[in-house]
């Protein structure tokens, strides 16, 4: 919480910091300094700020994670390796071999991510745009609640198993039963929401009355509920009819999510659902009674329980609360985009959105833009693969790279020389 | 019963001269006695009479043959079940002492409840055997990385650092062995370089973990999809281009001589390839180092009482990056077990999850080599159950024996099986 604080400081520093700390320092610093140099030290200190600002550390870190990945898809390329082998005659040879590679790489990234250069439709040059916003859905979802876990001090890796068991309660709600369109769909979204609420509160009732440590015990419900549904989806109530595969029957369209923009996009009002969970997860942490508990159990759980607070209760409704969340991701798969329940639901939603919480630092608004990012690089992965040649999996690399970065700021800062912050803070999480 | 009633009532006596305050803690025995009852319903009385189990241990190449045992299924699974009943009784014996039991009886137990199990799913069935000596080999093969793995966590953790990144030192490890090992066209080379892929990824988690202070399963969990980026990525750019670099090789069975024909543990034990002969001596070389030398001890402090161990002039951070390398190391030789030892090629994330059941193993073995041993052997055990039942065709899904692994572990960290204590200053940044 110190961090929304911080940045909310920095964003509109002066007039508020001058007011509040007016009474003490002015005798000093007030008849010292004269307002030349006061002028000019309140720029250099917004250039210092700015400098020091998480955001940018954010920003670079990105940009490390795309250089380091640069270095890899360079090593990757044919081209490149067999003009590096006669380099010394020819070094320009590989130079531009190195621009081919990368750029075919960057601009892969942007038209899969942002914009379709080459569309012919309006419709076909902001898709890849829609596309990442359909990608970004349930990362949202499972980020925002991995981010009220954190904030409270637990520590979720059960997002996959929590949105997988929710994607098999919802779609069994949306294939089985057959209801009129804004019933059915509300029920299979409960659905969902309940099931991811139901793991979730496993590993918050076992750390609530025995100790058990979350980390470990979501980890292992991760592979209990892909067994579980692995298992379901062998028996006859959820396995498609005249198939032997482990498939489920296609969710009623009653019980899908709209689609958003018209047919010739994926994107679904799954999205705005979780824009309003983004706006209601603000509210929960920042305005609510409750929220400030989770937080204050966050901060110090000890201090928490002498205020009175029932650090228990906080333990079970965080895990309750980020399963309904990861549940409700699975309905952003099961409802929205793949309408069907496999064992490859989950995906790797439960472990990007462990990295989309960290680097949206826990905060909904954040976590969104975060969501966003990574759901571009998601959307990507097709258009690297066809017109870059590259496998999916560099994404992963820099997934991973990004939140490595941000986790370490002063590594970052070192990296592009910036200036660290007069006090460093700890990362969330 | 008379014995149990007056050591009951000598109990609170000592508690009150230890002037110590303890509480019973019975979970344990709720938990053993459940399973043990559902064992005795299910399994006991759930094989129909009149039937017999017939457990096949000798293989060919036996010294001494070793007829098969056959057994009346019924007697057999009551009677197992009952004796993990007693196990039960003698536990909830001990708790009403305040004393906890050794390493043996949940072994002890484990092994009366799989063997009622066996018997239940191999009666009847005419033609099926149980194969008793195969099962072991294969529980015993399987168990390979969790216990490099175990080792691993258990290294790490108990100098202080949480190390969650097992799987992608596994992962490293497997990928560097094939890709070296396909190049220099020899199975032992990739087990050298293997433990080198796992300590770069050990000294990475190190590097964050106590110079930059980031939360090190935050660490843990992106530096495993790191490596699983970079694993695949390498295979299907570098391997695909180029098989050449990704070929199986396969380390030779090694029999040691003499021991190789003891009937049954012969085979199981001492008819395998080098890898395993390692995994014996890491064990057995760790358990001493860790408990009995000086090293030991200050790595211990180093993870229980970090302050302290500074005070007495431990370096601290160099201790655990230290350890954290050698762990990864430890892992990266076990990655080796899925390439090299096993005789395939490198496979996309084709560890799948064993680096998390192999943490789950050092806490269930409450981070010791021994423990995490027999931990990782009753994992394997349970993965190569399934393998065989699957074969005989169980009525059991195989998806719940596959559950059993991390049921298990979360029994353990609830506390069931016993207090867990994991070192006392485990995941906190040590900063002067």
């Amino acid at each position: 919480m110190s961090d929304a604080d911080a940045s909310r400081d920095k964003d509109e520093p002066k007039p508020d910091a001058v007011d509040t700390k007016a009474p003490e320092p002015e005798g000093a610093g007030g008849a010292t300094d004269p307002s030349d140099t006061e002028e000019q030290s309140r720029s250099q200190s917004v250039l210092r700020q700015i400098l020091e600002s998480s955001t940018l550390v954010v920003v670079m870190a990105v940009v490390a994670a795309l250089l380091i990945a640069g270095i890899l898809i360079c090593f990757a390329d044919e081209d490149v390796r067999t003009a590096a082998g006669y380099f010394f005659s020819q070094p320009a040879d590989m130079f531009s071999a190195i621009g081919d590679a990368l750029g075919g790489a960057y601009s892969a990234i942007f038209q899969g991510a942002v914009v379709n250069l080459q569309a012919e439709s309006f419709a076909g040059f902001i898709k890849p745009f829609t596309q990442t916003l359909t990608m970004a859905t349930p990362l949202i979802f499972a980020g925002l609640g991995l981010g009220i876990g954190f904030r409270a001090g637990l520590f979720n890796i059960g997002a996959q198993g929590q949105l997988l068991i929710g994607a098999a309660l919802g779609a069994f709600i949306g294939f089985t039963f057959h209801l009129p369109f804004p019933i059915h769909l509300l029920l299979a979204v409960i659905g969902c929401a309940l099931g991811g609420a139901i793991w979730g509160f496993i590993p918050g009732f076992l750390k609530a009355r025995t100790g058990a440590h979350e980390v470990i015990v979501t980890i292992m419900l991760n592979y209990i509920a892909l067994y579980l549904v692995a298992y379901l989806l062998t028996r006859e109530a959820f396995q498609r009819e005249g198939s032997s595969n482990p498939i489920s029957p296609i969710v009623d369209e009653s019980a899908q999510y709209p689609l958003l923009l018209g047919s010739q996009f994926n994107l679904h009002w799954g999205f705005i659902l979780a824009l309003g969970c983004a706006w209601f997860a603000w509210w929960l942490m920042e305005r609510s009674t409750l929220g400030f508990e989770l937080r204050a159990v966050g901060a110090n759980p000890h201090a928490a329980r002498t205020a009175g607070m029932n650090v228990s209760k906080a333990y079970i409704l965080v895990m309750v609360i980020a399963g309904a969340f990861a549940g409700l991701a699975g309905s952003a798969q099961v409802l929205g985009t793949e309408k069907v329940l496999t064992t490859a639901t989950a995906g790797s939603i439960g472990f990007d959105a462990i990295t989309v919480a960290l680097l949206g630092r826990s905060r909904p608004l954040g976590t969104v833009f975060a969501a966003i990012l990574f759901g571009g690089l998601r959307a990507a992965g097709p258009t690297l693969q066809v017109q870059a040649g590259l496998p999916v999996d560099i994404v992963l690399v820099i997934q991973a790279l990004i939140v490595l970065f941000i986790a370490a700021p002063p590594l970052v800062r070192s990296m592009f020389r910036l200036p660290a912050p007069a006090h460093e803070k700890e990362v969330a999480a | 019963m008379s014995a149990m009633t007056t050591e009951a009532s000598s109990a609170p006596q000592q508690g009150a001269s230890g002037q110590v305050v303890k509480t019973k803690s019975w979970k344990a025995t709720i938990g053993l006695g459940a399973v043990a009852l559902i064992s005795l319903l299910f399994f006991g009385f759930g094989t129909p009479t009149g039937v017999q189990t017939t457990f096949t241990v000798a293989t060919s190449t036996d010294f001494i043959a070793v007829p098969s045992i056959t057994v009346p299924a019924r007697a057999a699974a009551v009677t197992l079940s009952i004796v993990a009943l007693l196990l039960t009784g003698y536990v909830a014996f001990r708790a009403n002492q305040f004393r906890k039991v050794g390493v043996w009886l949940p072994i002890v137990y484990g092994m009366a409840i799989m063997g009622a199990l066996l018997t239940w799913a191999g009666a009847d069935r005419s033609g099926t055997t149980i194969q008793l000596t195969g099962l072991l080999t294969s529980a015993l093969f399987l168990a390979v990385p969790l216990v490099f793995g175990s080792l691993a966590g258990t290294l790490c953790e108990r100098s202080g650092i949480i190390n969650i990144a097992i799987e992608g030192q596994l992962l490293a490890g497997a990928f560097l062995a094939a890709l070296v090992g396909s190049m220099a066209g020899n199975a032992y080379v990739g087990l050298i370089v293997a433990p080198i892929a796992g300590g770069l990824v050990g000294l990475l988690l190190a590097i964050f973990a106590t110079k930059y202070w980031v939360n090190q399963i935050v660490v843990g969990v992106v530096l495993n999809m790191l490596v699983i980026g970079l694993t695949s990525f390498f295979f299907s750019t570098m391997m695909t281009d180029d098989p050449s670099l990704n070929q199986s090789l396969s380390l030779p069975s090694i029999d040691i001589p003499l021991l190789a024909s003891i009937p049954v543990l012969g085979p199981v034990l001492f008819q395998q390839n080098l890898l395993v002969y390692i995994m014996y001596v890491v064990v057995i070389v760790l358990q001493i180092m860790l408990f009995k030398s000086r090293w030991g001890l200050r790595v211990r402090a180093v993870g229980e009482h970090p302050k302290a161990a500074d005070t007495v002039g431990i370096k601290v951070n160099r201790t655990r990056v230290r350890n954290t390398m050698l762990g990864g190391a430890v892992a990266g030789l076990g990655g080796a077990f899925f390439t090299v030892a096993s005789g395939l090629a490198f496979g996309k994330e084709m560890t799948a999850g064993k680096g998390y059941i192999a943490l789950a193993a050092m806490i269930l073995g409450r981070w010791s080599p021994r423990g995490a041993l027999a931990a990782a052997l009753l994992f394997g055990f349970a993965d190569a159950l399934r393998v065989q039942l699957g074969i005989i065709g169980s009525s059991i899904p195989s998806e719940f024996l596959a559950m059993t692994p991390y049921l298990a572990t979360i029994l353990a960290v609830a506390g069931l099986v016993g207090l867990s204590r994991p070192p006392a200053a485990e995941g906190i940044p040590y900063k002067k």
